[in-house]
């Protein structure tokens, strides 16, 4: 990038609230349902209606204020903002202006292993609007509102990002914050998680922000990234050959990876907004918040931090685990259940049960191996029943059917052979066998010792317990040198 | 103050109302006397006094998050002057 300049880009993300019914009216809010199947008369916005506020949604917002440590209002208004457009009914959104639910708050980000704290300037509730759908209805439009009045969560950020991939890593960290608080499913290809970016450069050092450009509705943390440093790239460019920026919506196209202007409305942001007379204020009291607040769980960074002390996990290790309520929950479900070390846990829950999720395209929730399974297998692996390679064909056994780990060492004679009696036997073998081998290692080839291993382990079809042949293989192999050096 | 008949016309605009050319002048002088009050209302003394978002002094009720509607579409379709798949058309409008 340009050393000349610096960006600076703030965040508006519009988060979708999982509440069972809409923001003000009783109408369903699950997706995918046939057209206006569920768009009722208030969502309709048919005359004589009104609007009558969700309490989940308020409590959805508290949660989220509180998780940012931000202020609550005790006291908050419901505007109406005032535009024209189809999928709109009532001809404006119930939207929060002047008085948010959710005041100043912050998320702290991590870039590259420092951490750096961004400033969100509020939060406020709102209503969706519905879809238009352009294609092929004889010329016109076609409207489906039901998605009109689902409640939104409308999180603006301070413009205090400086590059894309800061951007992208507070999304990703706001992304993981609703979906543990229980508040979003941030489903990103159902729309629940939308992000609208503020992007604008300046010469480094100047105090003054540059003239933006608003990036709408941008629905993938790659796009995200993608659409911001094409916007750099694109201002700077402008600037440096003497053009002026103005400021501007502009809409980024994925197929041919660039941003373009929207047809520009002069009147587009006069959006002449008023407090709502059909809403009275929103109270918030103290009794209200007490409540929301012993329903906080314990959030992504303080559980990271947990997971490195209490179980002396990498800071990787604690990250990943603690990416989704879930997956933490299910590692910690597998450490209580197995009583096995944290380590070895942290490394089949991130290894390969991650691995075949991802290659399968589950989330944690949709695992076929549940977390008693899975401690199950460590189980075995702890108490050497089982080497970790033997474990890994084990495990692709479970994932493929219902049977437990000790089922399926049982069935298929996978115990390991730790009877040092059996061993013995085919060790002598080999080193009878190999005396070319044996050779070699006595004039001090070491790496030969890897053969011998390999040797053993082939015979015995990979079962025999690794220590005891490591041990046994090295004092027979000290013995042969003395015996034949004797 | 006194609204020009720009500002008459783009307040229509914003409001989707037409308006005939002759009327301007009149709704201009109307408005104008509406802000006039507002002008004269700011002047008063309302220091110490809490604003008001509604002129209501109770707070809002809250709903449970219950689903109580339950799909009336062809009801509301019937009324409706055209629709198809289940959707409400519409002249044209891309954004």
């Amino acid at each position: 990038m340009n050393e000349q300049w610096e960006t600076v880009i703030g965040l508006e993300i519009h988060t979708q609230l999982a509440t069972k019914s809409k923001i003000f009216s009783g109408a369903a809010t699950a997706y995918g349902a046939a057209p206006n199947t569920q768009a009722c008369a208030v969502d309709l916005g048919l005359p004589g209606v009104l609007p009558v506020l969700n309490k989940e949604a308020v409590r959805m917002a508290v949660k989220f204020g509180m998780a940012i440590e931000a202020e609550i209002a005790p006291y908050s208004v419901f505007a109406r903002k005032n535009y024209f457009y189809p999928d709109l009914p009532k001809g404006y959104q119930i939207s929060q202006f002047e008085l948010p639910i959710v005041g100043a708050g912050h998320l702290d980000i991590e870039i590259d292993g420092t951490s750096k704290r961004i400033g969100i300037t509020r939060a406020h509730l709102e209503e969706d609007a519905g879809k238009s759908l352009h294609e092929n209805f004889h010329g016109l439009t076609g409207i489906d509102l039901n998605r009109a009045g689902t409640p939104l969560l409308e999180i603006v950020s301070e413009p205090d990002m400086r590059s894309a991939k800061e951007a992208v890593a507070y999304m990703k960290k706001l992304h993981e914050l609703v979906r543990y608080l229980g508040i979003s499913d941030g489903n990103m290809q159902e729309g629940s998680f939308r992000c609208d970016a503020n992007v604008s450069v300046r010469p480094k050092g100047q105090k003054q922000f540059g003239t933006r450009a608003e990036i709408k509705n941008i629905n993938s943390f790659k796009f995200v990234e993608k659409a911001i440093n094409y916007e750099i790239d694109r201002q700077i460019e402008l600037i440096e050959s003497g053009g002026k920026m103005i400021q501007e919506t502009r809409l980024y196209d994925s197929v041919k990876d660039e941003t373009r202007s929207m047809r520009s409305k002069e009147e587009a942001n006069d959006y002449r907004y008023f407090p709502d007379p059909d809403l009275l204020p929103v109270v918030v009291n103290e009794e209200f918040k007490a409540q929301v607040k012993s329903t906080l769980p314990e959030l992504p960074h303080a559980r990271k931090q947990r997971f490195k002390q209490q179980y002396l996990l990498d800071e990787e290790s604690a990250a990943l685990l603690t990416s989704s309520r879930q997956l933490a929950d299910y590692f910690e479900a597998v450490i209580k259940e197995s009583g096995c070390e944290a380590r070895l846990c942290a490394n089949w829950v991130t290894g390969d049960l991650s691995a075949a999720l991802n290659k399968a395209g589950l989330d944690i929730i949709d695992t076929p191996v549940s977390h008693e399974r899975l401690a199950g297998l460590l189980v075995r692996i702890a108490d050497n029943s089982i080497s970790g390679k033997i474990a890994k064909q084990v495990f692709e056994e479970m994932w493929k059917n219902a049977a437990t780990a000790d089922e399926i060492i049982a069935a298929k004679g996978l115990r390991q052979i730790s009877d040092t009696g059996a061993i013995e036997t085919i060790i002598d073998k080999i080193i009878a066998e190999n005396p070319d081998q044996v050779e070699q290692y006595r004039s001090g080839k070491d790496k030969v010792f890897g053969f011998f291993v390999g040797q053993v382990m082939k015979e015995m079809h990979g079962k025999a317990n690794p220590g005891e042949v490591n041990k046994m293989l090295k004092a027979k192999l000290a013995d042969s040198h003395l015996k034949t050096k004797g | 103050m006194f609204l020009t008949a720009d500002e008459v016309k783009k307040i229509a605009h914003l409001a989707r109302l037409k308006i005939n050319d002759q009327d301007i002048h009149g709704y201009a002088k109307d408005l104008s006397d509406m802000l006039n009050l507002m002008t004269q209302m700011g002047a008063l003394n309302t220091e110490g006094i809490n604003p008001m978002a509604h002129p209501m002094d109770q707070e809002q009720r809250l709903r449970p998050d219950e689903v109580t509607e339950c799909d009336n579409r062809e009801k509301f379709q019937a009324i409706a002057p055209q629709v198809e798949a289940g959707l409400y058309l519409v002249p044209k409008v891309i954004d």
